[in-house]
C-alpha cells in the first residue's frame, strides 16, 4: 500500500522533464559560452603565467648565482692581478733603486779614478815642469858659474884638467 | 589538498544552513499561533499543521510527508498564504494558460476550473473530470501538463541564482585580468571550479580530453549542488524538492547518457560488443551484459541522486512528524535535535551527491574515451 502511494514519486512528469531539459540546456549554453570558457581559459592562463614566472624566477636565480660566481672570480682575479702588479712595481722600483745605486757607484768610482788620473797627470806634468825648470835653472846657474869660472885661462885649463882626470879612458 | 577544499566547502554549507534555519525561526514565530515552545519546532510544525490539520481530522504521516516531497501547482509559503503559479495545459483543443488560483475558492478548497475541459486538481495533479466529478481517464491521458509548478519555479530560481553568481564571477576575470588573484565571488567560485577540474575531470577523463567536457561537468555539478541546497531551505525560495524529483534526475541521466555515448570511441564499443582478449563464447556471453551496462550506468545515476535527496527529506519530515504522532510538544526534545542532526548530514549529502554524480559522469566519459593500450599485449598472448 505504502509503495503504491509513493509511486507518484518515481513517475516523472512530462512537464517537469520538459522544463528541466530547457533549464539545463539554457544553463549549459549560456554558462558554457559566457562563464566556463572564459573562466577556464583565464585560470589556465593564470596557471601558465605562474608556472612561467616560477620558471623564470628559477632561471633568474641561477643566473644571479652564476653572475655572483663570475663576480667573485673576477674579484679574485683582480685581486691577484693587483697583487702581481704591486709585486712587479716593487720589483721594478727595487731594481731601479739598485740600478741607480750601481750606476752612482760606477760614476763615483769613475769620477774618482778620473780625478786621480788627472791629479797624477797634473802632478806628473807639474813635476816635469818643475824638473825642466830646475834643469833650466841648473843649466843657467851652471852656465853663469862656468862663465865666471872660465873667464881666465888658467882656470879653464885646471878645469879641463880636472874633467879629464875624471874621465878615465877605458 | 582535496580534503581541505572539501572541508572549506562543508564549512560554507554549514554556515548557509544555519543562516537559513535562523531566518526560518523568525518567520514562523510571527506566522503561527498553533504553538510550540522552541522556535525550531515552531517552524516546521506550523507548516505541517496548516497543510494538513484543517482538512484532515486524523493525522496521516504518509500523506503529510508526501505532500512536502511531491510537486505542487502552487507554492505554499505559510498558513493559507501561497503563491499561485501559471498552469499551462496542452490539450487536443489547444493550449490553455491560467493561474493555479483558479483551482481554489476563498475557503482554500479545490474547485473545478472550466476551460476547454473541466479541470480539477486531484492528488496534486490536474485531471479532466466529467459531469459527475469523476476523473475522465481517456481525456486526462491526452492532457499534457507543462505547468510552471513549484519544482519548475524553484528550478528557475536556481537557474537564476546560478546565472547571476557564475556570470558575475566570470566577468570578474575580464575586469581584473588573469594575472591578479581572485576576489570576492570569484574567489568563492574558483576553488569549486578547480575542484571539479582537478579532482573530477582530469583524473577520470585524462589530461588530453578533459577540456571538452568541462562545461558539461561544471553545469551538472552546479545545477545539482544549487538545487540540493535550495531543497534544504524549508521556506521560499527553497522548499521545493527539485533534485529529489525523478524528472530532474532522469533528465540529467539522459544528458549523461547522450554525452557519454556520443563521445564514445571505437575502443569503447568494441569492449561492449566484442570484448577483446576473450574466447568467442565468452564474447557472446559478455555482449548483452555490457550492453545492459550502457543503460544501467545512467539509470543508477538517476536513482542514486533521487533516492538520496528524497530519503533525506523524508527523514527530516518523519522526525518532525514524531511531534504530531505523540501529540505532545515534549516530543520535540527528541525530534528537533535529531532533525537538526539529519539536516547537518543532509548538507554533507547535498555536496556529496553533486560530487558523486559529477565524478561518475566524468568516469563514464573517461571510460568511453579510453585509448586502448593493452591490445598489443593481448594479441601477443593469443
Amino acid at each position: 500500500m505504502f509503495i503504491l502511494e509513493i509511486n507518484p514519486l518515481v513517475l516523472p512528469d512530462i512537464g517537469l522533464v520538459f522544463w528541466n531539459a530547457i533549464a539545463f540546456l539554457i544553463l549549459l549554453v549560456v554558462l558554457g559560452k559566457f562563464a566556463w570558457k572564459p573562466m577556464l581559459k583565464a585560470i589556465a592562463e593564470r596557471e601558465n603565467g605562474i608556472e612561467e614566472a616560477l620558471l623564470r624566477a628559477d632561471k633568474m636565480k641561477a643566473e644571479i648565482a652564476a653572475m655572483q660566481n663570475e663576480n667573485e672570480a673576477l674579484l679574485a682575479k683582480a685581486r691577484e692581478e693587483r697583487a702581481g702588479l704591486l709585486k712587479d712595481a716593487k720589483e721594478t722600483a727595487d731594481k731601479m733603486v739598485a740600478d741607480a745605486k750601481d750606476k752612482a757607484k760606477h760614476e763615483y768610482e769613475r769620477i774618482i779614478s778620473d780625478a786621480q788620473m788627472a791629479i797624477t797627470q797634473q802632478k806628473n806634468a807639474a813635476l816635469t815642469e818643475v824638473k825642466n825648470q830646475v834643469g833650466n835653472l841648473v843649466v843657467e846657474v851652471a852656465e853663469k858659474v862656468l862663465r865666471k869660472e872660465l873667464s881666465n885661462k888658467a882656470e879653464q885649463e885646471s878645469y879641463i884638467k880636472q874633467i879629464a882626470e875624471g874621465v878615465k879612458l877605458n | 589538498m582535496a580534503s581541505r577544499r572539501i572541508k572549506s566547502l562543508l564549512v560554507l554549507c554549514l554556515s548557509l544552513f544555519t543562516l537559513a534555519y535562523s531566518g526560518n525561526a523568525f518567520a514562523n514565530e510571527t506566522a503561527s499561533q498553533t504553538a510550540s515552545q522552541t522556535a525550531d519546532t515552531n517552524k516546521v510544525a506550523t507548516l505541517d499543521s496548516t497543510a494538513v490539520g484543517h482538512e484532515v481530522k486524523e493525522f496521516n504521516v504518509t500523506e503529510t510527508i508526501l505532500e512536502h516531497i511531491k510537486d505542487d501547482h502552487s507554492w505554499h509559503l505559510w498558513g493559507h498564504t501561497s503563491i499561485s503559479l501559471p498552469v499551462i495545459l496542452y490539450t487536443p483543443k489547444g493550449i490553455e494558460v491560467f493561474s493555479s488560483a483558479k483551482f481554489m475558492n476563498e475557503h482554500h478548497e479545490h474547485i473545478v476550473y472550466k476551460g476547454n475541459f473541466d479541470y480539477k486538481i486531484i492528488e496534486g495533479k490536474v485531471k479532466i473530470i466529467d459531469a459527475t466529478e469523476a476523473i475522465d481517464e481517456a481525456a486526462t491521458k491526452a492532457l499534457w501538463d507543462f505547468s510552471i509548478t513549484k519544482n519548475v519555479a524553484s528550478l528557475l530560481v536556481s537557474v537564476f541564482i546560478i546565472l547571476v553568481v557564475i556570470l558575475s564571477a566570470a566577468t570578474a576575470y575580464k575586469k581584473t585580468g588573469v594575472t591578479s588573484a581572485p576576489k570576492g565571488i570569484q574567489s568563492f567560485m574558483e576553488p569549486i571550479v578547480l575542484f571539479v577540474r582537478d579532482e573530477l575531470a582530469i583524473p577520470n577523463i585524462g589530461k588530453k580530453k578533459y577540456a571538452k567536457f568541462m562545461p558539461f561537468l561544471l553545469t551538472v555539478f552546479f545545477l545539482i549542488l544549487t538545487n540540493n541546497f535550495l531543497g534544504l531551505i524549508p521556506i521560499f525560495p527553497g522548499g521545493a524538492n527539485v533534485s529529489g524529483n525523478i524528472a530532474f534526475t532522469m533528465m540529467l541521466a539522459v544528458c549523461v547518457f547522450i554525452v557519454v555515448n556520443l563521445s564514445a570511441n571505437k575502443n569503447y564499443w568494441q569492449h561492449i560488443f566484442w570484448m577483446p582478449g576473450m574466447h568467442w563464447s565468452m564474447k557472446l556471453f559478455l555482449a548483452p551484459i555490457e550492453l545492459i551496462g550502457v543503460f544501467t550506468k545512467p539509470i543508477s545515476l538517476m536513482i542514486r541522486l533521487f533516492a538520496n535527496i528524497t530519503a533525506g527529506h523524508i527523514l527530516v519530515l518523519s522526525l518532525i512528524c514524531i511531534i504530531f504522532i505523540f501529540k505532545t510538544v515534549y516530543a520535540s526534545a527528541i525530534a528537533v535535535p535529531f532533525a537538526v542532526f539529519i539536516g547537518m548530514i543532509e548538507l554533507l549529502v547535498a555536496f556529496l551527491q553533486a560530487y558523486i554524480f559529477t565524478m561518475l559522469t566524468a568516469m563514464y566519459i573517461g571510460m568511453a574515451n579510453e585509448e586502448h593500450h593493452h591490445d598489443h599485449k593481448e594479441e601477443a598472448h593469443h
